[in-house]
C-alpha cells in the first residue's frame, strides 16, 4: 500500500471512538490496520445508531462506519484458550498496539504493556483511557458528552445569565485522538531513529485541557475565573450571530477592525454609521454593542443566511453562515477538498467516508476500504499477514476461535 | 533524557490558536523558534493578561501556547528579512505558517520558493478554509469557522442565538491537526528524504467534529440543532445533561437500554437513600427501553427526581458520591475546578513555569500524555519579545553584534 505511512503496522484491541479514530489516520495515510474484534462482545459502536434504513444490525451502523474506514478486522475470541497463539503472532507483525479498555484489563488477560513487550521488545503500544492508567480516577469512564463538562467547555459555553451549554457532540473525543496520532508517530520516529519501542499512557482529560489553557492561566495567575459569555469577545465588533429570513437559519459576523467597519457600513447601506460616535471605534463600538447587534439583526433579518455571507466576505467582513448538516454535505468548499469520500460497504451501500482536514501535497491521505464487517478479513489476516497455514487456518476456525 | 523530536527543528510564523502547533512539536522536543515581527506578534493583544493589564509581555494566552519555544523578531517581508529567513529555512525541518492564501508566495518564501532551498522542508500552511476552493479568500474570524465547519449549530441556547465557546476553539482545533499532520510528514521524510506542503484547513477541522453526526441526516435524514443544557437523543428527543446543584452544575447522562441499565440501577438506590425513588423508577426495566417512543413527559420522570436530588449537594461531592455508586456524573469545572481535580493531581499533570519579568510561578497544564521513556516536558516559559535574538542572530548566523543592532535599527529585526 502506498502513503505516508505504508509500511507501518498498527494491531488494535480497541472498542467506540476515540482509539479508533487514531488508527483511522494511521489507515488513511497507508498503514495497516488491524483490528481485534468479537460476535460475542461486538463494538459498542456497532450497536449505535443511526442504522441503514432505521434497521438495526452489526454491520449496519453509520456511526461505526465514520470511525472505522481503512483498516481489516478480525474475529478473535480472547478468552479462548488458543487465543494466545494468534494474538502473540499478530503483536509480532505489528509496530503499534493501540488498546482502549478500562485501565487494567488488558494485564488480566496477557495483554498489558509488560507481556506485550516480552513478546516484542521495541513494540509502541499506546493505552488511551478517559482518564489515565493510573491516578485515583483511573477507573471513572466517560465519553466525550460528559468529559467536557470536566475540561472546562461546558463552563464555558452559553450565557453568562443563564446555566451552561452543552456542546451537543463528543468534543473531546475529537481532540485527544489528534494528540495520540501525534505521540504514536512521534514515538514511530523515534524508533527509526534508536530502534527502541515504548509505552504510550495517554488520558482524554489532559488533551482536552490543553485547549483551555488561557483559562486555567487566567485563574492561575490572576484568580479570575474565565466564564461563558454568548458570542462576546473582547477584539470585536460586530461579533455574533444574526438572524436571517429563513426559520432559525443564522449568519455569525465578526467585524475586527475599523476598516472592516467601514466596508460593513456600506454593505448595509448605512455609510452614516461609520463616524457615528456611538460606532466609530472599537472601545465605542463596545460600549453600545447592545444597539449595534439590533441595527445589524435588523439588516441580516431581510438576507438569507448565504446572502449575508457573500455580501459581506465580497467587502472584506468575515462571515458565515451557521451551518446545519443539510448545508455541511453540500458545502462547495468541502466538496472542493474533496472532504467527502464514498466508499461501497456490503450492507451500507455507497456511504460517506472523511478525509483528513489536512492534505499532504505529496503523499495525500487515500480512503480505500470501507468499514469492514465483523470479522470480514479473519482468513486473509490469518493467512496474508501473519502467514497461517491452510490446515491451521481451518482447524482454528473448526475449533470456534474466530468467534 | 532523550525525547521524541531530539534535533528537529522548527520555524513557527503562527500567530494566534495556531499557535499551539508549534507548542506541541516544541513540548515533543524539537527547536521551535517562534519568529515575531519587530515589536512582537499581534497574538500579544489577545488576553487574559497578567493582573488583567494588557501588556505585550504580560499575554496569558500567548503564555499558554508559546511554551518551550524560542524567540526571535524579524520582518520577513524586508529584503534583508527575506535573506535572513531563507538562510534559517536552510537548516529547518519546518516552516509552520497561517497566513493568508499566496501572502509568503508574494514574497517569495511560499512552498515552491522554501523547497528549492531545502528540499527536506515541511511547510505546514493553515487557514481558514484551505489553499484553493471557491472560500480561499473567505475572511476566518475563528467564529465565523466555527459557523461555517457546522459546530456552532449544536452550541446555545433555543431561545437564543448558536453561540461559540467563550474560549474561542477553531483555530487551536487546526492548530493541533496541523501538528498531526505535520507529524506525518515527518515520518514520511524518514522514507522519502523530501519535504511537503500540508494544506490545513480550520473549516474541515471542525467539520470533522460534527461527522459523528452527519450519518444521521445521510442515513434517517436527521439534523439537528443547538439544544442548551441538553443533548438530542435518538427521534429527536431532548435530554438534559447539565442540572443544577447546590454550588454550580453538573453533568449527568441518562443512557437507554442495556448499556445503561447497572448505572441506573445504581441512580434509583442513590435516590432511595435520599427519599427520591418514585414507583416508576423502581419499576421501569432499565433493560429494555429505548429512546426511540420515548416521550417528553416519561422522560421527566427520570430527570425531575435527580435534578432534585442534585439540588442538594455540591459538585464535588456529588462526583466524589457518584464515583462510590457507579453512577455517570461530572462537574462542569470551572478553570478552578480543573486545577483542583484530584486526577490531575495525581498525574503530576500541573507543571510551575517561573517568568522572572513578572517575579512569579504561573501554572500551566503540562504534558499532554505520560510517556515514560521519552517524556514530554513543558519545561520553559514562552519568550520574550526578541528574547533570543542574540542566540540566533549572532551565535548561529553568524552576525556579529553591531550588524544585529544596525538591523534593528531599520526594523528588520
Amino acid at each position: 500500500m502506498s502513503g505516508a505511512l505504508s509500511g507501518v503496522n498498527i494491531l488494535g484491541f480497541t472498542y467506540a471512538g476515540t482509539a479508533n479514530f487514531v488508527m483511522r489516520v494511521l489507515g488513511m495515510h497507508g498503514a495497516a490496520v488491524v483490528r481485534v474484534e468479537s460476535h460475542t462482545r461486538p463494538c459498542n459502536l456497532r450497536l449505535a445508531t443511526p442504522f441503514k434504513d432505521g434497521k438495526p444490525g452489526i454491520n449496519r451502523s453509520g456511526f461505526y462506519a465514520m470511525a472505522n474506514n481503512d483498516r481489516y478486522s478480525i474475529a478473535l475470541n480472547l478468552k479462548h484458550p488458543k487465543a494466545p497463539s494468534v494474538s502473540e503472532r499478530l503483536i509480532r507483525w505489528a509496530d503499534v498496539v493501540f488498546e482502549n479498555f478500562t485501565p487494567g484489563t488488558l494485564n488480566k488477560i496477557g495483554l498489558g504493556y509488560k507481556d506485550i513487550s516480552t513478546l516484542k521488545p521495541d513494540i509502541i503500544m499506546i493505552s488511551i483511557s478517559s482518564q489515565g492508567q493510573t491516578g485515583p480516577h483511573s477507573s471513572v469512564a466517560s465519553y466525550g458528552p460528559q468529559l467536557q463538562a470536566l475540561t472546562g467547555h461546558v463552563n464555558l459555553t452559553g450565557w453568562p445569565d443563564r446555566g451552561p451549554c452543552q456542546i451537543d457532540q463528543s468534543y473531546p473525543d475529537f481532540i485527544t485522538p489528534s494528540y495520540a496520532a501525534i505521540a504514536v508517530i512521534g514515538a514511530l520516529i523515534h524508533k527509526r531513529r534508536t530502534g527502541k519501542g515504548q509505552y504510550i499512557d495517554c488520558s482524554n482529560l489532559e488533551p482536552s485541557v490543553q485547549w483551555v489553557a488561557p483559562a486555567i492561566l487566567d485563574y492561575s495567575a490572576n484568580k479570575h475565573l474565565m466564564m461563558r459569555n454568548g458570542n462576546w469577545v473582547p477584539s470585536a465588533a460586530p461579533h455574533n450571530s444574526y438572524p436571517c429570513k429563513e426559520d432559525d437559519s443564522w449568519c455569525a459576523i465578526a467585524v475586527t477592525n475599523d476598516k472592516e467597519w467601514a466596508s460593513f457600513c456600506m454593505v448595509i447601506g448605512k455609510p452614516e454609521l461609520k463616524d457615528d460616535q456611538k460606532f466609530t471605534t472599537l472601545p465605542a463600538r463596545k460600549s453600545n454593542e447592545e444597539e449595534l447587534d439590533r441595527i445589524v439583526a435588523d439588516w441580516t433579518i431581510n438576507y438569507t443566511a448565504a446572502e449575508v455571507t457573500e455580501k459581506m466576505q465580497a467587502a472584506g467582513v468575515s462571515s458565515g453562515k451557521v451551518q446545519s448538516f443539510k448545508d455541511i454535505v453540500s458545502d462547495k468548499q468541502l466538496r472542493h477538498r474533496n472532504y467527502f469520500r464514498p466508499l461501497e460497504h456490503p450492507e451500507l451501500g455507497w456511504y460517506d467516508a472523511y478525509a483528513p482536514s489536512y492534505i499532504l501535497s505529496r503523499t495525500p491521505a487515500e480512503l480505500r476500504l470501507p468499514a469492514p464487517c465483523l470479522g470480514e478479513h479473519t482468513e486473509f489476516v490469518c493467512r496474508e499477514l501473519i502467514n497461517m497455514s491452510d490446515e491451521e487456518f481451518v482447524e482454528l476456525l473448526t475449533d470456534n476461535l474466530f468467534d | 533524557m532523550d525525547a521524541i523530536l531530539n534535533g528537529y527543528r522548527v520555524l513557527d510564523l503562527c500567530t494566534g490558536g495556531c499557535l499551539v502547533c508549534g507548542k506541541i512539536l516544541a513540548d515533543l522536543g524539537a527547536d521551535v523558534i517562534k519568529i515575531e515581527p519587530p515589536g512582537g506578534d499581534p497574538t500579544r493583544n489577545i488576553g487574559p493578561f497578567f493582573g488583567g493589564i494588557p501588556h505585550r509581555e504580560r499575554s496569558l494566552y500567548w503564555f499558554a501556547f508559546n511554551t518551550n519555544k524560542r524567540g526571535m523578531t524579524l520582518k520577513i517581508e524586508s529584503p534583508e528579512g527575506k535573506g535572513i529567513f531563507r538562510k534559517l529555512v536552510e537548516t529547518a525541518d519546518v516552516v509552520l505558517e497561517n497566513f493568508d492564501v499566496g501572502y509568503l508566495d508574494k514574497l517569495g518564501l511560499g512552498y515552491d520558493d522554501l523547497k528549492a532551498i531545502n528540499p527536506k522542508v515541511i511547510m505546514t500552511s493553515v487557514t481558514p478554509f484551505g489553499q484553493t476552493g471557491p472560500y480561499k479568500d473567505y475572511k476566518g474570524a475563528d467564529m465565523v469557522v466555527w459557523a461555517l465547519g457546522g459546530l456552532m449549530n449544536l452550541c446555545g441556547d433555543p431561545d437564543r442565538q448558536p453561540v461559540q465557546v467563550s474560549l474561542p476553539q477553531a483555530y487551536i482545533a487546526a492548530g493541533t491537526y496541523a501538528a498531526e499532520g505535520t507529524m506525518v510528514a515527518l515520518f514520511e521524510r524518514e522514507n522519502s528524504g523530501l519535504g511537503q506542503q500540508i494544506d490545513v484547513s480550520a473549516q474541515a477541522t471542525i467539520t470533522w467534529f460534527i461527522s459523528e453526526l452527519i450519518p444521521f441526516y445521510n442515513l434517517l435524514g436527521q439534523d439537528m440543532k443547538r439544544a442548551g443544557g441538553a443533548i438530542t437523543r435518538a427521534g429527536g428527543l431532548l435530554c438534559p445533561i447539565v442540572y443544577k446543584c447546590q454550588d454550580g452544575y453538573i453533568s449527568y447522562m441518562i443512557t437507554a437500554g442495556l448499556p445503561g441499565a447497572e448505572r441506573n440501577e445504581k441512580m434509583v438506590l442513590w435516590l432511595e437513600e435520599e427519599g427520591l425513588a418514585t414507583d416508576y423508577l423502581r419499576q421501569k426495566d432499565w433493560v429494555n427501553w429505548d429512546w426511540v417512543g420515548m416521550t417528553k413527559e416519561e422522560l421527566e420522570k427520570i430527570s425531575k427526581p435527580v435534578s432534585e436530588l442534585f439540588i442538594r449537594y455540591k459538585a464535588q461531592d456529588l462526583y466524589d458520591e457518584a464515583i462510590r455508586w457507579g453512577v455517570s456524573l461530572f462537574p462542569v469545572s470551572t478553570s478552578q475546578d480543573i486545577m483542583g481535580n484530584a486526577q490531575l493531581e495525581a498525574r503530576g499533570f500541573w507543571t510551575p513555569l517561573y517568568h522572572e519579568a513578572l517575579d512569579t510561578t504561573l501554572t500551566y497544564p503540562g504534558a499532554f500524555a505520560l510517556i515514560p521513556e521519552t517524556p514530554l516536558s513543558v519545561s520553559k516559559r514562552a519568550p520574550l519579545i526578541g528574547e533570543h535574538n542574540q542566540e540566533v542572530y549572532v551565535e548561529e548566523l553568524g552576525l556579529t553584534l553591531e550588524e544585529m543592532v544596525s538591523l534593528q535599527g531599520i526594523g528588520v529585526v
